[in-house]
């Protein structure tokens, strides 16, 4: 696999944070001067490699932090560093790779055109990308429709070829919002096991935006737990089951994950939920 | 793409179907023509259905047959059909160059707004409005550029005049077109390309264009049917020789001796309006990868 | 989306406009551009107000021409839509005709219609304004009786309502706004077609004839006043048809 390992990471950069989010707030002014606090005073540090999924209600600001990382927004108050650069230079460098809900491939460029488009915005060559496109291909096992149209493949393939394209240019950092939120359950968990996978093989720092407890749990080192109104970080809970890339399908019935997954789900309610369980065992 | 995507029968069914309204519609004529009263269906003082004399409404087989034979009575007159094909191929140039015209100016106008929000703040009210109002009535006051304007070698020439018409009425559907296909890409999209740190042009370039060819192609050939009218027109109200619209004036000052006769342009400017059509619609060919439609995982 | 503000929706286009006008005044009087070639817009201003009168009448013509082609051209469509969206073979069918006459120049009928309908008679002017308005009225309503969707159309039957309830509560609701998009577009061109038509031929009095008969008097000032009148009409033709849409759509809640 000629996908770049994670030891060989050899830059001075390597030794700052990927991600380090400090007393972060973003507040967006309606059109009648009315005011809504997406995020109030949030601070988060990613560490190179470290898996990290925000989860929360719809209006928590999940999307809008990853956005700031992004610097797709501005921030109202609060400072981004990624890799030690601000989140603009972070853009302008392509220090990271993205991927939304929607899997957002252009349809009138083929699978490996998606993938190329990167590349190719930043002058890489013809040969040099095609090489690119076809090591990824193979990455996400989707070498066989490489000349596809987008619109002749399922909803889990887009979302593979997304992910290939977010890896072109072998980012250290992944920011990932709700990549699989539109997919079936089936293909879901085969993605996530696929997703953990490439994670392990390439070594890249993910920000995983998503709304669902067993994902978090099963593909993250630490789940950040979110609440609405204003958007705040409730708790950070470190799960890290297993070594990444060795999880497998028989971890989501082990006793440690449905642990996690219920640790999750109570900070997530902000309550003790034996009362509710206590009501269905009576 | 709707044609490809058929089975051969449904395609033949439709070609059957539609030749065959084409055929009732020709019935109707010779019906009404053999039925109807001589002096039309009078309401009050209104005649609100044809006259159906010889003269006023000539057999189908008149008005085919006319086109067969020489233009007049000259022992040297070309056939019609010749005639009437020459005109139409003057026409189509004429339209041609106006519609280029104005798809350049269309696409520079939606790029410019696309760009600038407050320019398109500025400028899309009048050019919908410029299009609410018939502004084609300046038609025969642009004749007399035709002498008076030079600058150096050039000279202003009258069938410049007709293209410009036409170029105004092309323009239209373009502009509009184009600038909600440029403002098409989905919010995705644009939030890649600015993930991808790619400039306007970039954006432009790889997004932007091919998102709006959905737009882009159906714009198009209004702007061409609308250059083919705009030419026809103009070249009437300009006194434009050589063209289709010119025959038409002409030939209808025959149709008292010679019925057949003022259909022949008639056929012509069909020909030109459905040249013009073919030839978007060849563009269409051409372009069909970026009209695939992107499925919604 | 964030709505534009109210100073950049009205307060744009009209500085816009307003330069324009002052740059074409000025442009004329600094280069003492010939009446011929374009007057100046105080001069069209000033003949129009002169001539007031005669561009009245003008548009009277011209405007009933319009009106008479736009109403019977959009009765036309209408009908014709609803019987193509009835049956199926009368689509197919109309389909080739319908697609010629969106890309031919209609107003080249003009000539033959003054003869089949007399050449002293309005009637033929009105033909050419019906035709161009049919196209846009007949393809709108059909695509708007065609919008009709399956959920709506199953609700229907799950509720057993009959052919002509599932018809008034679904299908003219539905297809209704899409019935005045084609008119709206249907009014610019009745007032463009009537107007054409005239340099056709054609009886005197309209405002197409009134451009060329001055124009040829070389009275330039003139016919742009008269040019000016049937922007004026296509305005009140393109207005009236918006507003009727506007009142329809918050009637309906469309």
């Amino acid at each position: 696999m000629s996908v770049e390992p994670s030891v060989d990471l050899g830059a001075p950069v390597d030794t700052a944070l990927a991600v380090e989010v400090i007393n972060l707030s973003r507040v967006f002014t309606g059109r009648k001067g009315a005011t809504v606090t997406a995020l109030d005073n949030v601070s988060l540090t990613v560490r190179p490699g470290e898996f990290v999924s925000l989860i929360g209600p719809s209006g928590c600001g999940k999307s809008t932090l990853l956005r700031l990382i992004a610097d797709l927004d501005t921030p109202t108050r609060g400072t981004i560093a990624v890799f030690g650069t601000s989140a603009r230079q972070a853009r302008v460098n392509q220090a990271y790779g993205i991927a939304f809900q929607q899997a957002g491939l252009l349809p009138w460029r083929t699978v490996t055109g998606n993938i190329e488009l990167p590349l190719e915005l930043h002058g890489a060559g013809k040969a040099a990308r095609q090489a690119r496109a076809a090591e990824l291909l193979d990455l996400v096992g989707l070498t066989d429709f490489a000349a596809s149209y987008p619109d002749q493949l399922s909803g889990g393939m887009q979302q593979r070829v997304a992910i290939a394209r977010a890896l072109a240019e072998s980012p250290r950092l992944l920011l990932m919002d709700e990549p699989f939120g539109a997919l079936d359950e089936m293909t879901r968990e085969r993605m996530q096991n696929e997703l953990v996978r490439i994670c392990g093989e390439t070594g890249a720092a993910v920000v995983f935006v998503t709304h669902s407890i067993p994902e978090a749990v099963f593909l993250s080192d630490r789940v950040v737990v979110m609440s609405p109104r204003p958007g705040r970080i409730r708790d950070v809970l470190p799960v890290r089951l297993g070594e990444t890339g060795k999880r497998g399908e028989n971890l989501r019935e082990e006793e440690a994950f449905f642990r996690a997954v219920r640790q999750v789900r109570e900070l997530l309610h902000g309550e003790a939920p034996d009362r509710l369980r206590g009501v269905e065992t009576r | 793409m709707r044609a490809r995507s058929e089975p051969a029968a449904a395609l033949w069914r439709r070609v059957v179907v539609g030749a065959m309204g084409v055929v009732v519609l020709a019935l109707v004529w010779e019906l009404y023509k053999l039925l109807g009263p001589a002096d039309g269906v009078l309401v009050g003082t209104t005649t609100v259905l044809p006259r159906t004399t010889d003269l006023a409404m000539p057999h189908l087989w008149v008005m085919g047959g006319r086109v067969l034979e020489p233009v007049n009575g000259a022992s040297a007159a070309l056939p019609m059909w010749l005639v009437v094909l020459q005109a139409s191929l003057f026409t189509l140039g004429i339209a041609a160059v106006g519609w280029l015209v104005g798809v350049a100016v269309g696409l520079a106008l939606a790029l410019v707004m696309q760009r600038f929000r407050a320019a398109e703040s500025a400028i899309l009210p009048w050019i919908i409005l410029s299009q609410t109002v018939p502004l084609i009535a300046i038609a025969p006051l642009v004749r007399r550029w035709g002498a008076q304007i030079h600058l150096g070698e050039f000279t202003w020439e009258n069938w410049m005049s007709v293209a410009l018409i036409a170029s105004y009425l092309a323009f239209f559907p373009v502009s509009v077109g184009a600038l909600r296909g440029l403002s098409s890409p989905d919010a995705n999209h644009v939030d890649l390309m600015r993930c991808y740190a790619a400039g306007w042009w970039k954006t432009l370039w790889r997004l932007r264009l091919p998102a709006s060819v959905g737009y882009l192609l159906p714009a198009l050939g209004l702007a061409a049917a609308s250059a083919v009218i705009g030419t026809v027109v103009a070249e009437v109200s300009i006194a434009l020789r050589g063209g289709i619209g010119r025959l038409i004036v002409e030939y209808a000052g025959a149709a008292g001796g010679d019925p057949g006769k003022p259909w022949a342009p008639i056929f012509g400017s069909v020909l030109v309006g459905l040249v013009a059509a073919g030839f978007v619609g060849l563009i269409g060919v051409v372009l069909r990868r970026f009209r695939r439609g992107e499925v919604a995982v | 989306m964030r709505q534009p503000s109210f100073a950049r929706t009205a307060l744009a286009p009209i500085i816009l406009g307003l330069a324009v006008v002052l740059l074409w005044q000025g442009a004329v009087t600094a280069f003492a551009i010939k009446p011929f070639i374009l007057p100046g817009p105080f001069t069209i201003g000033q003949q129009f107000g002169a001539n007031i009168d005669n561009v009245l009448a003008g548009m009277a013509v011209t405007g009933r021409n319009a009106l008479i082609g736009l109403v019977a051209g959009a009765l036309l469509g209408i009908l014709a839509a609803a019987v193509a969206a009835l049956a199926r073979v009368i689509d197919e069918a109309a389909e080739p005709i319908v697609a010629a006459l969106a890309v031919v120049p209609i107003v080249a009928l003009a000539p033959v219609l003054y003869t089949m309908f007399g050449a002293g008679a309005e009637t033929a002017r009105q033909i050419v304004a019906g035709l161009a308005v049919f196209v846009p009225v007949y393809v709108n309503t059909l695509k708007g009786l065609r919008q009709v969707r399956p959920i709506h159309r199953e609700l229907m039957q799950a509720y057993a309502a009959t052919g002509w309830q599932a018809t008034r509560t679904v299908t003219f609701p539905t297809a209704l706004p899409f019935v005045f998009t084609g008119l709206r577009i249907a009014s610019s061109l009745a007032v463009i077609s009537a107007l054409v038509a005239e340099y056709f031929g054609g009886p005197l009095g309209g405002l197409g004839r009134s451009i060329t008969s001055s124009a040829s008097s070389s009275n330039y000032g003139l016919a742009w006043a008269y040019v000016l009148g049937s922007i004026v009409l296509g305005l009140v033709f393109y207005c009236a048809a918006l507003a009727v849409e506007k009142l329809v759509n918050r009637r309906t809640g469309g």
